[in-house]
C-alpha cells in the first residue's frame, strides 16, 4: 500500500528535516509559497466559515507531528517500518500467483509427455516428420551411402563439430532423430535437399547434411537432438533419454 | 488544475520531474496533507476498501481473461481448465468470483453510510450522483461477469434479464434482438458481453476519478454533519486517515479471505456448476446475492411492464435522494425519527433481498409487496416529510467541540 509505505519512509527519515511534514508542535510556520497559493483544485477549497479561517496545511503549527523529531527511533517509526515491511511481504505474495498463472498449465505439461513412435513402416531412404511438445522431430532411416558419407567428413571442418556416432544411438545408427527447427531463425527445413543430401532451410539458405549437421549458411548450430531411447528396434520414445550408462 | 502544491521534493530528479508532471505534487495534496475531518468514524473506509477491490477484480479479471475462450461451446470448459490446470487458476477465479460480492458488499455499506450520514446532500450532489452511475457499472459489469461461465443459471440469468427489455412497449422486441444478436441468448450475446465486461471496470475506474474529484472539491463529509470550521476540526490525511484505512482493509481481507479459501462456494449457486443447456430451465432461477432485493421488487409487481419499471426505479430514485430529503439537518445522528425510519429502510432492504431468494409464492409475495411498498415510500413521502415536521436535535458547534473532551 502506498500509504504504509509513504508513512514507512517518512518514518525513516524521522531524523531529517523533511520538507514536506506536517511541521511539529512549536516550530515556526513554513511559509515558502504558501501564504499566496492555495493548494491545487483537488485540495480543499471550501470556503471558511464566518470568523475561522483554514489556514493551508503547511502553516499549521498546533497539529500532531506525523513523524518523529526524537533523536532515537521511537515506537512510531518501529510501527511504520514493520507495517511497511508485513506490507511488502504480501505484496510480494501476491504477485506469486498473478506470476506463476502464466507458467503452461497442468494440461499442456501433459501434452508434452513423452511419445512412442512405430519405425517399421519408415522405408529406407525416407525422412518422416512427427510433433513432440509442438516442435517437429524428423525421423531419418538412412542408407548405408548416407551413413557413410556422414562418417566420412572431417569434423574440424565443420562449424558445429561433431562426429556421427555422437548424432546417433550406438547399434541404430540408421536411425537419425532431430528436432527439425533451423536453428538460424526457427524455419523448417525441406527434406533431401541441399548440396549435402540433408536438409535445405528455404529462410536463408542454411544446408545441413545426412547427420543434420549445418555446412553452409547463416545457421552457427547442428539441428538439435532431442531426448529419446529405443524400446525396441523398430521403437523409439521420444521424450525420454535412455537411463542405460553410456 | 491551479495554484502550487506545498509538496518539495526532496531529490534533484523528482524535482525535474516535479516541474514537467507534477504527480507527486497531486498526491500529496490529495492524500498526504489532505484535511480530513478529525471526527470519521469506520464506516469512512469503505470508500478506500472498494477502491481496492476494484484493483483486485481488474487484476484477476486480466490474468483470468488470460486462460477464458469467450466462445459457447468452449467457455464452461476454459474455466474449468481454469479451475483444474491452470497454475493457480483455482485461486484466481475464486478470488474473482468472491470480489465481487465482496465489492458489491462494500458498495451498499458505502451507501448506507451516505444514507446514515447524509453525505448526499449539498453540496455533495453530483458527488452522490457519480456514486449511483458506479453503481449502476457495477450491477451492468456483474451481470456480464456471471454470464461469462456459461452455466445453466448463467444463460438463463441472462435470458431473464434481457427480456425485461421485452417489457417496453412497441420495439421492446427489437431491442431484445438487438441486444441478443441472434433470435436467443448464444454466442454473439456472450461475445458482447466478454467485450463488455473488458471494458466497463475502467469505465467504472475513470468514474471513481470523477467521483474521488468531486470529492476533493467539497470535502468529505463526517458523523456531525457539521462542516469543518477551523483546522482544528482536521488533520492530514496521511498518518490518520491512511492507517485507519488500512486497518480496516486488513480486516476486511480477512473476510475475503475466509471465503476464499474455506467457503468459496457458499455465494455462488450450484446450478452454475452444469453446463448451459438452452432447452432446460432451471427450477429456480435466482441471481447472485447482491440483485436479490431488486429482484424481490421486480416480482412484487404483478404487471410486467410496471415491475421492469418499478425496478430501474428502485436504482435510480436514489440518484433523487439530495432533492427528496428535504431536511436542513445533514446527520441522522441529530435526526431522531429520521433515524427510526432508516432503519426500517435497511430492514426492508435487507428482508427485499432474502425475499428474493424465495419461490414467488405466498407469504413471501405478501411482504415482498410491504417491503416494497415501504420502500418507494421511504424516498418519495416519508423523506420529503420528514425534513419539514422533524424536531432535530442541537448540532454541536464545531466537530473539534464534539469529539475532544471540554475544557474546564
Amino acid at each position: 500500500m502506498w500509504g504504509a509505505g509513504g508513512a514507512a519512509i517518512a518514518g525513516l527519515h524521522s531524523l531529517r528535516k523533511g520538507a514536506n511534514r506536517t511541521p511539529p508542535l512549536r516550530r515556526p510556520a513554513v511559509s515558502g509559497a504558501a501564504a499566496p497559493a492555495r493548494p491545487a483544485a483537488l485540495g480543499n477549497t471550501r470556503a471558511p466559515a464566518a470568523g475561522g479561517r483554514i489556514r493551508q496545511p503547511e502553516e499549521r503549527t498546533q497539529d500532531v507531528t506525523t513523524v518523529s523529531s526524537a533523536e532515537q527511533h521511537t515506537r512510531r517509526d518501529f510501527l511504520y517500518i514493520a507495517t511497511g515491511a508485513v506490507a511488502a511481504v504480501g505484496g510480494v505474495a501476491a504477485l506469486v500467483p498473478l506470476v506463476a498463472q502464466m507458467n503452461p498449465d497442468a494440461s499442456t505439461v501433459a501434452a508434452g509427455a513423452p511419445v512412442d513412435i512405430d519405425l517399421s513402416p519408415i522405408s529406407q531412404g525416407q525422412i518422416v516428420k512427427v510433433f513432440w511438445r509442438s516442435k517437429p522431430i524428423f525421423i531419418f532411416n538412412r542408407t548405408p551411402k548416407e551413413i557413410q558419407e556422414a562418417k566420412a567428413v572431417d569434423v574440424n571442418t565443420l562449424r558445429d563439430p561433431a562426429t556421427d556416432a555422437e548424432r546417433t544411438k550406438p547399434g541404430h545408427e540408421q536411425w537419425l532423430v532431430v528436432i527439425g527447427i533451423c536453428t538460424h531463425l526457427g524455419c523448417i527445413p525441406l527434406a533431401h535437399q541441399g548440396e549435402y543430401d540433408g536438409w535445405f532451410c528455404p529462410c536463408h539458405g542454411s544446408q545441413y547434411d545426412t547427420a543434420g549437421r549445418i555446412r553452409k549458411g547463416p545457421a552457427p548450430k547442428n539441428l538439435y537432438l532431442p531426448p529419446y531411447t529405443f524400446l525396441s528396434a523398430t521403437k523409439i520414445r521420444i521424450g525420454e533419454e535412455s537411463t542405460k550408462p553410456a | 488544475m491551479s495554484g502550487h502544491s506545498t509538496y518539495q521534493p526532496q531529490n534533484r530528479f523528482l524535482q525535474w520531474f516535479e516541474k514537467r508532471l507534477p504527480i507527486g505534487g497531486l498526491i500529496h495534496s490529495s492524500f498526504v496533507v489532505y484535511p480530513t475531518p478529525r471526527n470519521l468514524n469506520y464506516w469512512w473506509t469503505f470508500g478506500g476498501i472498494l477502491t481496492f477491490m476494484l484493483g483486485v477484480q481488474i487484476i484477476t479479471g486480466i490474468v483470468l481473461a488470460m486462460h477464458y475462450t469467450p466462445q459457447a461451446d468452449m467457455a464452461f470448459n476454459s474455466v474449468e481448465g481454469i479451475m483444474r490446470d491452470v497454475n493457480y487458476g483455482w485461486l484466481l477465479r475464486y478470488v474473482h468470483a468472491n470480489g465481487a460480492s465482496m465489492f458489491f458488499l462494500a458498495a451498499y455499506i458505502h451507501l448506507f453510510r451516505g444514507m446514515y450520514y447524509g453525505s448526499y446532500k449539498e453540496p455533495r450532489e453530483v458527488l452522490w450522483i457519480l456514486g449511483v452511475i458506479l453503481l449502476l457499472l457495477m450491477i451492468a459489469t456483474g451481470f456480464m461477469g456471471y454470464v461469462l461461465v456459461w452455466g445453466q443459471m448463467s444463460f438463463w440469468a441472462a435470458t431473464v434479464i434481457t427480456n425485461l427489455f421485452s417489457a417496453i412497449p412497441g420495439f421492446g422486441d427489437a431491442i431484445v434482438t438487438w441486444l441478443w444478436g441472434g433470435y436467443a441468448v448464444g454466442n454473439p450475446t456472450l461475445n458482447r458481453f466478454y467485450s463488455l465486461h473488458y471494458l466497463l471496470p475502467f469505465v467504472i475506474a475513470g468514474v471513481v476519478v470523477l467521483h474521488i474529484w468531486a470529492l476533493h472539491v467539497v470535502g468529505q463529509n463526517n458523523p456531525a454533519g457539521i462542516e469543518p470550521k477551523s483546522d482544528k476540526d482536521t488533520v492530514p490525511f496521511t498518518p490518520y486517515a491512511t492507517v485507519k484505512d488500512g486497518f480496516l482493509m486488513a480486516c476486511y481481507c480477512i473476510l475475503f479471505a475466509w471465503f476464499v479459501f474455506y467457503i468459496p462456494n457458499f455465494l455462488m449457486h450450484a446450478d452454475n456448476y452444469i453446463p448451459a443447456n438452452p432447452a432446460v430451465t432451471p427450477s429456480e432461477i435466482v441471481p447472485e446475492w447482491y440483485y436479490l432485493p431488486f429482484y424481490a421488487i421486480l416480482r412484487s409487481i404483478p404487471d410486467k411492464l410496471l415491475g421492469v419499471i418499478a425496478l430501474f426505479s428502485s436504482i435510480v430514485i436514489l440518484a433523487f435522494l439530495p432533492w427528496l430529503d428535504t431536511s436542513k439537518v445533514r446527520s441522522a445522528r441529530y435526526r431522531p425519527l429520521y433515524r427510526q425510519f432508516f432503519w426500517l429502510f435497511v430492514i426492508a432492504a435487507i428482508g427485499l433481498g432474502w425475499l428474493g431468494s424465495k419461490p414467488p409464492e405466498g407469504i413471501y409475495v405478501v411482504v415482498s409487496r410491504i417491503f416494497t411498498a415501504y420502500y418507494f415510500l421511504y424516498f418519495l413521502v416519508i423523506l420529503p416529510l420528514l425534513g419539514i415536521f422533524e424536531k432535530t436535535k442541537a448540532l454541536p458547534n464545531s466537530i473539534s467541540e464534539s469529539v475532544l473532551p471540554a475544557k474546564a
